[in-house]
């Protein structure tokens, strides 16, 4: 009880709503941080996974690494990217905290592109070489549109992994929303804390949702229909990053 | 940090034997009670939603709006409840199995040929034996996939639980942290990962073991 009460009368201090520590300046940065993490991740994972779909090449090596990298916590990735960001002379705060971010996303949409493109049903597939498609028109026309909802779901788990982990930059001076729960902690201010508890609770449930919702809105609903109900199943909790 | 410090000092490994063992102890300790108990959790929920097929959706829906929730947030909204205690870390660490766990109860049992389980029935075994004796014993392979998942995000989320008072081998990663000292930093997260994948290797002997009949044996498997 007195836990909600400190909340509250923390909410209710326009103080905290202003300035470089307000909820305000503290969300765009964990959105900052997010974005551009999500991004890096995506532009290296979707070419690797999406080719290793369509040429089904030396992939099962591949992903068990992969699997492997999803195993690792995020604590521990932090741990590494340190001395790293150090070495690369990135110094504190951001570029640390994107260095870890990146690749806690990169297997998951690695790992989902090349399962989508996969689980394409093979006849399809056929069809379209045999209609006189080239690889990259079988690619574009028929695999890619067939694969979009799993695809989509890879740098859904990602973005969500990479909003829940981002609290953790905290821990090597960035901004973002985990700043008021590593403050919150060390000062002992459960209004502090707990607010940043929620606000990162929520984003990630709101990230999770609004992925749901371009799902519905990008995904033609003719492909839904015709999705085969195991390969919805594939994309869930076991690809998913650790929380 | 100078260019001339090394990554690792071993002459510090070496000082710190004592206290790695004890953060080992701790380490295995919360992961252990951690999945044991999430695990007895699942089981019972798995089977009351099997019993009661309504409850499925909203218990996975539960239990993946918590898996959802980052662990950092999870702890720290526990902290002014519980206070910096294990059971915090314990609270904690037992939701993020239940999502994990209750799927791969009940994809186990669901993987269970509707031919071998009629057979049974026509055999005369009870609802009780017919899950003990048949249902449970061939839904392990898939149960025991959900375990190492279960396990191995476990381990990696002990070293969380350092941001409260506990943490296992997550107390070195945090100290490195703290004091800019890639030494603890990636000892702890070099054990930690280490732990992961002992504990995974360990599931699956086990699972050998107590499935002798899924062994490959000259047959396809």
């Amino acid at each position: 009880m007195r836990a909600v009460l400190a909340t509250v009368s923390w909410l209710a201090d326009p103080a905290h709503w202003q300035g470089t520590d307000g909820i305000g300046r503290r969300l765009a940065e964990h959105l900052a941080l997010s974005g551009t993490a999500l991004a890096i991740a995506g532009l290296v994972a979707l070419p690797v996974g999406l080719w290793l779909g369509h040429t089904g090449r030396h992939s099962q090596v591949l992903i068990n690494c992969l699997n492997v990298g999803r195993a690792l916590p995020s604590l521990a990735i932090l741990a590494f990217a340190l001395p790293v960001a150090f070495w690369l002379g990135l110094g504190l705060g951001f570029w640390p905290t994107v260095l870890m971010l990146v690749p806690l996303g990169v297997p998951l949409i690695v790992i989902n592109s090349y399962v989508a493109v996969r689980s394409v049903d093979r006849e399809v597939v056929d069809v379209a070489w045999g209609t006189g498609m080239r690889g990259w028109e079988v690619f574009r026309e028929v695999e890619l549109p067939l694969a979009a909802p799993i695809i989509l779901a890879g740098v859904r788990n990602a973005a969500v992994t990479i909003v829940a982990t981002a609290t953790l930059g905290a821990l090597v001076a960035s901004g973002g929303l985990g700043r008021y729960i590593v403050d919150g902690l060390a000062r002992q201010e459960t209004g502090r804390l707990v607010t940043g508890a929620l606000l990162v609770a929520l984003l990630s449930i709101a990230t999770e949702a609004a992925f749901d919702m371009l799902e519905r809105v990008i995904v033609p609903s003719t492909v839904r229909a015709v999705q085969h109900p195991e390969s919805r199943r594939l994309p869930d909790v076991g690809t998913r990053g650790s929380p | 940090m100078t260019s001339t410090e090394p990554l690792v000092r071993w002459d510090w490994v070496l000082g710190h034997a004592d206290e790695i063992w004890q953060r080992l102890l701790e380490h295995v300790t919360l992961a252990l009670l951690a999945v044991g108990i999430g695990f007895a959790l699942s089981f019972a929920l798995a089977l009351l939603v099997r019993r009661y097929r309504r409850l499925r959706t909203p218990v996975t829906r539960l239990a993946g709006v918590l898996y959802t929730i980052p662990s950092l947030a999870l702890f720290s909204l526990l902290v002014p409840v519980t206070g910096l205690t294990p059971l915090t870390a314990e609270i904690g660490l037992v939701s993020y199995t239940l999502l994990i766990l209750i799927r791969s109860v009940l994809d186990g049992l669901q993987s269970v040929p509707a031919e071998v389980r009629e057979t049974a029935v026509g055999m005369g075994y009870t609802p009780w034996h017919l899950l003990w004796r048949v249902e449970i014993p061939l839904a392990i392979p898939v149960i025991v996939g959900g375990l190492r998942v279960a396990t191995v995000t476990t381990i990696g989320l002990v070293t969380v639980t350092a941001l409260i008072g506990e943490g296992g081998f997550g107390y070195f990663i945090l100290q490195g942290m703290q004091r800019f000292y890639t030494t603890p930093l990636i000892v702890g997260a070099t054990l930690s990962v280490a732990l992961a994948i002992l504990a995974d290797g360990l599931l699956v002997l086990t699972q050998r073991w107590v499935t002798p009949w899924a062994r490959p044996r000259g047959k396809p498997a």
